[in-house]
């Protein structure tokens, strides 16, 4: 009942199910499985009935109502919410209640979306495995013994359990597209620009972007669709139509497209053969439905990672100034006057050392000696040269062909706490998804398959920026081939009959 | 100092003008100022998370207009900086603000030089960036708990920075540079320039290069702060002259032994406290503002806003002297008073064909009572178009000077040009014209009565005439003075 939106939009325009056994389901299957899986960090159940028997009372009275009427969604807790607190899943934020709801949210209000609660993440964003969370981390609903991924772990994690059908994730170097490998789930990290981040809880404000998980394309398209267009109230948002992502989901015929494999991911080290021949499986999938496939250089892809986590966190160290106990969040109590550096500067300290956690901490230091005086130059201003380079390299490729194709990860989930002592490794992680980010640039994550272990794998598409259609397009002519998108978990906490 | 050696004093002033927005830098609060604290703040200049900037485009056009009137240039692109550092009334932990790209670069400022009338001297600007302003921490001294309040209203205004060079040599060119500065940022509407209310802030950079037999020694570079009048500037800056000089003799601490430190002003005790010792070389961080655009000037924009400048206030002085016949004072007086001003002047003046007469009316009778009840010339009671019918009559001869000052109070107590008009006030005060039948009637009645002012007269004390005119306005208030006295002497002499 809960695996596909448009069975959700049928079942309550056939009158078989009402908006409120829709998000009943939902709510009890949370109940059944979020125990274990542990992917939202906030529920209310009385607000989620009350917004599905509002969309029940207004179609009763034959009112208009929106495109995601009655349709279950789950929300990364970075999007603020002026009815729920919006923690960043962090110490620091645990009782944050915005006054005002994200852009996002409004959108998915407006389109009569029943937000059902906010779900787990690291820690203001900054992770691979939704460990770094001050609510505990979130499991693998297909092997609970592992990671989900992360950032977005749990927006990725309550689809993959078969919680909501759609969540909103976001993306700052792989955060939607990495866990949603990992679950088995479908998606999209938009063009910069194209979401409005008003209300997303900045990381790093020239790379996040928000974007929709769903099981498959036709799930996420319609996200998409509500989500995307100009927002005055961010000065990056980009003023151009949104076209119909609904309606580039149709088509099987990719005649005339130009696919370039990507040489340096092929042949990068560390990378699971399974995972590669998953993507050469993608790659006569696509040849099969017509497209042309050219192999492709990223010249400069071995600094995306390197030039990532130089602007990443110099940009964090400065969005993360904001949390100093002064104003909100977390203050730390009892600070004697006496103190050596003076009251000010030990509220300062303390109350950012007890509220922030480690990899938190780890990043706001690495930015800060990035922008220090003197190693400016040698970092942070170096990172932004070497990023217009990655910026050329795909602009060059996008001059001989029409999208990417190569991997998102190059492994499947891996167990709970086995990298969280080795950041480096933890790093590593977004060896294939950063270049997107840096360049700002749109990528789909989709499910291709199972390692040895039974683990989901995924590929992943690129395409130029503002072609969301021709992504969502090749994706859904993927998936109208293959069936990886179909496979559901079958641990006791992901089935589902 | 007056005995010592010669020393050069060296000045360069940063000014911080709020600009005349509505609304914030980056959203749309209220700029006013007095309001409640914490009441003209959203999510954006609260610096909530999430919350995003957004430019205010009138700020741009403001500061392009004030770095045009300075003679700077302006860059085809502009960009937004954040300025990292931690205090409690700067909410987002940076302040947006402009590193290396300032919006106006490289201009200056021409003044009277203090020191020798009518030569000019030209002070340089290195830059004017805009910023977006901190809040007000009100430190509770009076609680004993050293509690600190914080009020957020003023946070995200937007100011304009303008740094000059050190050009300035004395108190008197550095507030010559402050008045004319002054004058027009608030001739273009761009500030309202009140230091009382913080929309124009100055701080100062002081020292001194003594030539010490021909060798320059430089003292310590200090900063003064906490100025709250150009006056108080002026004694600042004259302090620090002095308490450094002295501490150079007393100590020998030269520029290369001190680093800068920063002083407070004490308006009461006319003296700079110190506080900060060494200016600790802060390390900002600075990095382009992620969250907003490079800003594009492009010339026609920049042209546009030339053009909308119309004439500065040098141009003005010179027309209203030409124009209306006054002398260069008089221009200076009325420009300086700012645009309402001068177009009170030009209104009225027009309008009684008599520039000089207007402009002493105006700076004695209209700017006692602006100063009396501290409002400006938009307040003032008497509109400029009566004020000049007033003076028109004066002109031709119908009142004398003193009778159209008691016209004018009259006005000005029947609330002015709505309560009363010119006629309606000579009506009251019971004015008549007087045609010179009567004033010749007049005269040979006084001077049939008075025959030894007629003697006298004629034995060459002229003056004598002047107790006839007395008597001739008790008489007849309406007598004018000038028309008697000339009637007097033409009576006597041609007898």
């Amino acid at each position: 009942m809960l695996d596909s939106v448009s069975e959700i939009l049928r079942l309550q325009s056939d009158g078989e199910a009402s908006a409120v056994d829709i998000a009943t389901a939902a709510l009890d299957r949370i109940e059944e499985a979020d125990g274990v899986i542990n992917a939202f960090t906030h529920l209310n159940r009385e607000s989620t009935l009350a917004a599905a028997a509002d969309v029940d009372r207004r179609r009763t009275a034959g009112q208009p109502i929106g495109p995601l009427a009655g349709v279950p969604v789950a929300v990364k807790d970075v999007l603020c919410t002026r009815d729920m607190p919006t923690t960043c899943s962090s110490k620091m934020l645990r009782n944050f209640h915005p006054p005002y709801d994200s852009g996002v949210v409004e959108k998915l209000r407006a389109a009569d979306a029943v937000i059902v609660g906010k779900t787990n993440m690291d820690e203001f964003a900054m992770g691979a495995s939704t460990e770094n969370s001050a609510f505990g981390v979130t499991r693998n609903p297909w092997d609970t013994t592992r990671i989900p991924g992360g950032s977005s772990g749990g927006a990725a994690a309550c689809v993959a359990a078969s919680m909501v059908p759609i969540s909103l994730g976001t993306d700052t170097g792989g955060s939607i597209r990495q866990p949603a490998a990992m679950c088995g789930v479908t998606g999209l990290k938009p063009t910069y620009g194209r979401v409005s981040r008003y209300g997303l809880i900045a990381f790093a404000s020239s790379l996040d972007q928000i974007g929709p998980i769903g099981w498959s394309v036709r799930d996420i398209a319609p996200l998409m669709e509500a989500i995307a267009g100009h927002d005055k109230r961010d000065s990056t948002s980009i003023n151009l139509d949104v076209g119909s992502y609904i309606n580039a989901t149709s088509g099987t015929d990719l005649t005339g497209m130009k696919i370039g494999m990507l040489r340096e991911s092929m042949e990068a080290e560390g990378v699971d053969p399974v995972i590669k021949d998953a993507v050469k499986e993608a790659a006569r999938v696509f040849q099969e439905a017509g497209a042309e496939l050219i192999e492709i250089n990223l010249p400069h892809s071995e600094y995306w990672v390197p030039t990532y986590y130089v602007i990443a966190p110099s940009e964090a160290s400065s969005n993360l100034s904001r949390y100093d106990g002064a104003h909100y969040g977390h203050r730390a109590a009892d600070i004697e006057s006496g103190a050596e550096l003076g009251p000010l500067v030990t509220t300062y300290c303390r109350s950012r050392d007890e509220g922030f956690g480690s990899e938190v901490k780890r990043r706001i230091m690495l930015g800060t000696y990035a922008l220090s005086e003197g190693y400016a130059d040698d970092y942070y201003n170096k990172a932004l040269k070497v990023r217009r380079l990655i910026k050329s390299d795909f602009d060059a490729a996008f001059s001989q062909v029409d999208l990417l194709l190569g991997p998102v990860t190059p492994t499947a989930a891996f167990p709970l706490g086995s990298k969280v002592d080795d950041p480096i490794q933890m790093y590593l992680c977004d060896l294939f998804t950063t270049g997107a980010n840096l360049a700002g640039i749109p990528a789909l994550s989709l499910p291709a398959g199972k390692d040895g272990d039974g683990l989901p794998i995924a590929i992943q598409l690129q395409a130029p920026a503002m072609e969301e259609s021709r992504l969502l397009f090749a994706g859904s002519v993927f998936q109208q081939v293959t069936d990886h998108h179909n496979q559901r978990p079958t641990t006791h906490t992901g089935a589902q009959s | 100092m007056s005995d010592g050696y010669p020393a050069k004093t060296v000045i360069g002033l940063e000014v911080h003008v709020q600009l005349k927005t509505q609304t914030k830098l980056f959203c749309g609060c209220s700029t006013a100022f007095g309001a409640e604290p914490n009441t003209q703040v959203c999510p954006v200049c609260l610096g909530l998370p999430g919350a995003l900037p957004v430019m205010n485009e009138t700020a741009i056009d403001l500061s392009v207009k004030a770095g045009l009137a300075i003679d700077c240039s302006i860059p085809p692109t502009t960009k937004w900086d954040r300025k990292q550092y931690f205090y409690p009334d700067l909410p987002k932990g940076y302040q947006i603000s402009q590193f290396d790209l300032p919006i106006c670069a490289d201009g200056f400022i021409e003044i009277d030089d203090p020191a020798n009338p009518g030569q000019i001297r030209k002070l340089g600007i290195i830059r004017a960036h805009l910023e977006e302003d901190a809040g007000k921490s009100m430190h509770d001294e009076g609680s004993g708990k050293g509690d600190t309040k914080i009020d957020l209203n003023r946070c995200g205004t937007p100011l304009l920075e303008i740094v000059s060079q050190p050009d300035m040599r004395s108190s008197d060119e550095a507030k010559a540079y402050l008045n004319e500065l002054k004058l027009r940022m608030t001739h273009l509407g761009i500030s309202d320039c009140e230091m009382q209310e913080g929309s124009l802030r100055v701080d100062a950079n002081v020292n001194l290069h003594i030539d010490v037999d021909g060798k320059n020694v430089a003292t310590p570079i200090v900063e003064v702060k906490n100025m709250n009048s150009f006056r108080a500037v002026e004694r600042a800056i004259q302090y620090e002259i002095d308490r450094q000089y002295d501490l150079w003799e007393e100590t020998g601490k030269t520029i290369q032994d001190e680093a800068k430190t920063t002083r407070g002003w004490d308006d009461e005790s006319g003296k700079t406290f110190l506080q900060r010792e060494k200016e600790e070389s802060a390390d900002y961080r600075y990095f382009p503002d992620p969250d907003l655009l490079p800003i594009r000037l492009p010339r026609d924009r920049v042209e546009a806003i030339r053009t909308s400048l119309g004439e500065m206030p040098a141009q003005i002085r010179q027309r209203l002297q030409g124009q209306y016949g006054i002398k260069p004072y008089d221009a200076d007086v009325i420009v300086n008073q700012g645009v309402a001003m001068i177009a009170y002047f030009e209104t009225a003046a027009t309008a009684s064909g008599d520039g000089k007469r207007t402009s002493s009316f105006i700076q004695q009778d209209v700017m006692r009572l602006m100063n009396e009840r501290s409002i400006g010339i938009e307040d003032y009671p008497v509109a400029a178009p009566s004020l000049g019918d007033l003076l028109g009559r004066v002109a031709k001869g119908d009142l004398d000077n003193g009778r159209a000052r008691d016209v004018l109070a009259h006005m000005v107590d029947k609330g002015g040009s709505v309560g009363v008009s010119v006629d309606g006030a000579i009506k009251d005060l019971g004015i008549e014209s007087v045609d010179g039948s009567e004033i010749e009637d007049l005269c040979r009645e006084l001077l049939t009565e008075n025959p030894s002012v007629v003697a006298d007269y004629r034995d060459g004390k002229k003056q004598a005439v002047g107790s006839l005119i007395g008597q001739a306005k008790k008489r007849n208030a309406n007598a004018n003075p000038q028309v008697v006295r000339q009637t007097l002497i033409q009576l006597i002499e041609q007898e």
